[in-house]
């Protein structure tokens, strides 16, 4: 099953990469505190779900000597700076979170196919976890958007 | 005569479960003055807290001099409360009372005009439109200003300007009793009413110090458990307060959880009712959804797991489930204690979460009571100057917009629906960004009351924003503003406001205002006339001049939503008693209690909101609200316990809480101003537990050091019965020192040690979960100035100072009628009401 472990790195990779990123805008926005707060609530959640996962790769390995590399992606290692850099950069943390929940999506199939209730179980509640990550970064979003868009300073 | 400064709530009037709460009428006359001397009596309600008790204004010469309970009036039966009685009328006549609008020239506020004055707000305001656009202008109001006001500067806000940058300080104060309710009934909308008091046999009290805060509110419980057939009370508070004392004479529990662990006990006790059945199947399976979700989440919470989290006795968390779970009916408050706390909004739903399973809602004594902060918190809400839109409508659905677009005349475009409206927090971020450059705020002191009080000052002396302020007195905010606008206050306007459980008083104008101060409403309605705000015809959009013409306007938006005021008008409300709303063709005398028929305003069509994560405050969508199809059934709604924000360390060992005395109100604008209530409290405290003191080497009065990572304050100690790890310091007090030669003016205010961090739901800031440390300055020369009656009272087991008990009112009288009036819609005046009866 070369390519579920793929799969299950990429689940993997990615929580980790998200909640690096999360992380990563949590302190360089640290005066929106909610930002500040809620990131670091949300990276909590992505750690959570590598844990969860964590004995699925001992069973299936990591190896993802075939996988393209253009399916990683990279994290936020800094951030942009001001309003319209926040806005910025929670759209990078939802293009990531994104790439987590289609990675999520496709490790269940996967693990429906093979019976693999443990597999399948970590897929599906991790999944349902990045679903409240992503409806909170489009809120925030949302509520950001017209003052950093017409009246930044 | 009566010392209600000695004796808080007066002569008790004990009588039997399901028998109406007898009258006692409460009076105070200033200088002296008997009944007789005054020369006329103007109908109002007392704005000192949010109870909303009836009262009189008792006029003499063209000044107020005292206040008289109304006997008829549902919500008091007549009493009233220390400060109503003495802070009602003191201020009113106070030299230092601004009478003239005062503009800043050369870094100097100095006397001026109207038209200078509000020529240059609307110069300001004129040339940010033009510039920036409406998202520059930023409106911070109050919880004590009149719905009329509210409402027309919704108005102003949302369709003349167009921001969204609007709020009050009802954020602060009242924010989760609004959001608990939307999250789980679809609507804000009190669901029960004060007459359960008398058909409960149980009342549990979350963080609502209720004998402090709504004096006259206890005193109707004092009457309960002192009669025949009382309830126990359960009491969830960090300190001993007179709730924890009675909690413990009823044969109730006082639970005092570790402050920010309020969601861990939460999950704890609703554990508890599914794990003994106390959970009625039936209704929940009819009335609600979420109940699987629910249990799920508050599985891991077990007693012992429970116990070690909020630092209690395992057995008192099962005692008081079982309360919960055997009582007929029981009734819950909730206030500051979880409003302000760590997981405020999760934590009072929660409170929701525990009457749904029950299906102890709606029916006389089962009730719950989200209490609010202020007098007039509830209009806010309901009129939209603040985080909500009119009406309890919601802002993310496209026909309610249209309703108020048309109500308006105006372009749907114009009021910003993109997201909700900016909470208070956020709005002074955009100031201190520069993105706000008019910040306009009314009746209220944020330099005082708002967290981090250090950062709100430099917000507000910054060059970048334009601020102008209307009040009182020239408050520690005012000094800080660029115009300051002289207001009228209570008794010198007409307007209408509507306290905790619906009930709307109408409360006129007794007197003139000062010099040239002008009512909220004339000052809103002289600036749009200014701006030359229109509808789309062209024709002025406040087309209202008088608080009657505004109240209709805002009755007319009211029809077909929960808050109905179409059957009230001024002639009503000028009958002998508040009427609670809804009132409209189907109770046209108004309504005691909602949702008697289980059915919930959480309709998708008709919700006030679609709800929220309440972890994170991610909103939920529309398409995915009506997936759930609610059709008029609550939300369980369940959240995990997760650790305070900031947890004491070895550099901040101890646990900082704020919060009120009996004695004083907010910032003491009015309070402070009152003889009586100011000597009771004169100058600001902490409390040590005993434990901690003797640690630390501190003494009742010794002077000591409290210190947060942001701030300090240096005040005396009163060693008290706050729990051990914990430090209360009560937050009313800035530099405004009336009596003067105040030793702890300049370093006693409790916010600059609080954190800005806030609710992901409501948005309230927690003003009581931050770390501390605290450290003796030197020995006291005499006891701390805190109060020996309430909360702060010094422990039992006393140091080498004696503290004198506190005492010193000015006379008032009670009289306890011999034949209770007649009181409408009291479920007690129909023997009967089955009180104890389970429902089926």
């Amino acid at each position: 099953m070369p390519h579920l472990s793929t799969y299950v790195g990429l689940a993997d990779h990615s929580e980790k990469t998200l909640a690096e990123s999360l992380r990563a805008v949590a302190d360089g926005h640290a005066a929106e505190v909610d930002v500040f707060h809620t990131c670091h609530l949300l990276a909590g959640w992505s750690d959570e779900h590598r844990h969860l996962l964590a004995p699925v790769v001992a069973r299936y390995g990591e190896d993802d000597v075939e996988e393209p590399e253009r399916l990683h992606a990279d994290g936020l290692a800094e951030v942009r700076s001001g309003p319209v850099g926040l806005l910025r950069d929670l759209q990078d943390l939802h293009v990531l979170a994104t790439l987590v929940q289609t990675t999520w999506t496709v490790v269940a199939q996967g693990a429906q196919g093979l019976r693999d209730h443990e597999l399948l179980q970590v897929a599906t509640t991790s999944n349902a976890e990045t679903t409240r990550q992503l409806t909170w970064l489009n809120t925030r979003m949302k509520a950001a958007a017209p003052q950093a868009l017409i009246v930044d300073p | 005569m009566n010392d209600r400064i000695a004796d808080i709530h007066g002569e008790l009037t004990p009588h039997a479960r399901g028998t109406v709460w007898p009258a006692r009428v409460d009076l105070h006359l200033e200088d002296g003055l008997a009944e007789d001397d005054v020369d006329r009596w103007v109908q109002s309600a007392c704005l000192l807290c949010s109870n909303g008790c009836g009262c009189d204004i008792a006029v003499k010469d063209g000044r107020m001099v005292g206040v008289r309970g109304r006997a008829t009036d549902v919500v008091n039966h007549g009493r009233l409360g220390p400060k109503g009685l003495y802070g009602s009328t003191a201020w009113s006549r106070s030299s230092d009372r601004l009478t003239r609008p005062l503009v800043r020239e050369g870094g100097r506020l100095v006397e001026s005009d109207w038209d200078t004055a509000m020529g240059r707000v609307v110069e300001v305001s004129r040339r940010l439109l033009a510039d920036k656009g409406p998202l520059s202008h930023g409106f911070y109001t109050s919880g004590q200003l009149f719905l009329e006001e509210y409402y027309t500067q919704a108005v102003i806000g949302k369709a003349g300007i167009g921001t969204p940058h609007m709020d009050g300080n009802t954020r602060l104060c009242t924010a989760t009793s609004a959001a608990a309710f939307k999250e789980s009934f679809g609507a804000d909308g009190q669901p029960g009413s004060y007459t359960d008091i008398e058909h409960c046999d149980a009342i549990f009290l979350f963080g609502h110090n209720m004998a402090e805060t709504q004096t006259v509110l206890w005193t109707r419980i004092l009457d309960r458990t002192r009669g025949e057939d009382p309830p126990r009370i359960v009491c969830v508070d960090p300190r001993r307060t007179l709730v924890a004392r009675e909690a413990e004479a009823t044969g109730g529990v006082h639970l005092a959880p570790r402050v920010g662990t309020n969601m861990a006990l939460m999950n704890g006790l609703t554990r508890e009712l599914f794990v003994h059945g106390w959970v009625d199947e039936a209704w929940v399976d009819e009335h609600t959804i979420g109940v699987d979700d629910l249990r799920a989440v508050v599985e891991p919470y077990t007693p012992d797991h429970v116990a070690d989290v909020c630092g209690l006795d395992a057995d008192d968390l099962r005692r008081a489930a079982r309360i919960f779970g055997e009582s007929t009916a029981v009734l819950s408050t909730v206030l500051q204690g979880f409003y302000q706390s760590h997981q405020a909004t999760a934590a009072s739903v929660a409170v929701h979460n525990l009457h749904l399973l029950r299906g102890m809602i709606g029916r006389p004594g089962a009730g719950v009571l989200q209490m609010n902060g202020q007098p007039t918190a509830q209009n806010n809400r309901e009129c939209g100057a603040d985080g909500d839109f009119p009406g309890f409508r919601n802002w993310d659905n496209p026909r309610h917009v249209e309703e108020l677009a048309t109500a308006w005349n105006v372009d749907a475009m114009t009021i910003p629906h993109w997201a909700p409206p900016t909470h208070a927090m956020q709005i002074f971020r955009y100031v201190e960004t520069g993105a706000i450059e008019l910040l306009w705020i009314s009746a209220t002191n944020p330099a005082v009351s708002m967290p981090q009080s250090a950062r709100i000052r430099e917000v507000l002396s910054a060059d970048t924003c334009f601020v102008v302020v209307q009040d009182l007195f020239l408050t520690e905010t005012a000094e800080l503003a660029d115009v300051v606008l002289p207001a009228a206050g209570w008794g010198e306007k007409t307007g209408c406001f509507t306290n905790v459980n619906r009930t709307v008083h109408l409360s006129e104008k007794a007197v003139e205002p000062p010099g040239e101060a002008r009512s909220d409403l004339d000052i809103f309605v002289a600036y749009a006339d200014a701006m030359g705000f229109t509808d789309k015809d062209g024709n002025p959009l406040i087309s209202w001049r008088t608080p009657q013409e505004a109240f209709d306007a805002w009755r007319a938006v009211t029809a077909g939503r929960p808050v109905d005021y179409t059957g009230l008008s001024y002639d009503t409300l000028r009958g002998p008693t508040g009427i609670p709303w809804p009132v409209n063709d189907e109770h046209p005398e108004g309504t005691d209690r909602l949702y008697a028929d289980g059915v919930f305003p959480t309709d998708t069509d008709y919700c006030e909101t679609y709800g929220h994560d309440l972890l994170t405050g991610g909103a939920v969508t529309e398409s995915e609200h009506r997936a759930l199809a609610p059709a008029g059934r609550a939300f369980l709604k369940a959240a995990p316990y997760t650790p305070p924000h900031e947890e004491p360390s070895e550099d901040y060992p101890l646990r900082y809480t704020t919060g009120r005395t009996a004695y004083q109100f907010h910032t003491r604008t009015k309070t402070g101003r009152s003889r009586s209530l100011d000597a009771a409290a004169p100058d600001a405290w902490v409390e040590l537990s005993v434990p901690d003191a003797a640690r630390l080497g501190i003494d009742e009065g010794d002077r000591v050091r409290v210190e947060s990572p942001r701030g300090a304050i240096e005040v005396r100690a009163r060693v008290g019965q706050v729990m051990e790890g914990a430090v209360f310091a009560p937050f009313h007090y800035g530099h405004y020192d009336p009596s003067g030669g105040t030793p702890d003016a300049d370093h006693r205010l409790a916010n600059e040690l609080t954190m800005t961090v806030w609710d992901p739901v409501s948005k309230q800031p927690y003003f009581k979960t931050a770390a501390c440390r605290v450290v003796k300055v030197r020995d006291g020369d005499g006891p701390a100035p805190a109060p020996t009656t309430t909360a702060s009272a010094p422990a039992t087991t006393q140091g080498r100072r004696s503290v004198p008990a506190t005492s010193g009112g000015a006379p008032t009288s009670s009289r306890v009628l011999d034949e209770t009036p007649d009181y409408p819609l009291d479920p007690s005046r129909d023997p009967g009401t089955p009180t104890a009866t389970r429902r089926p």
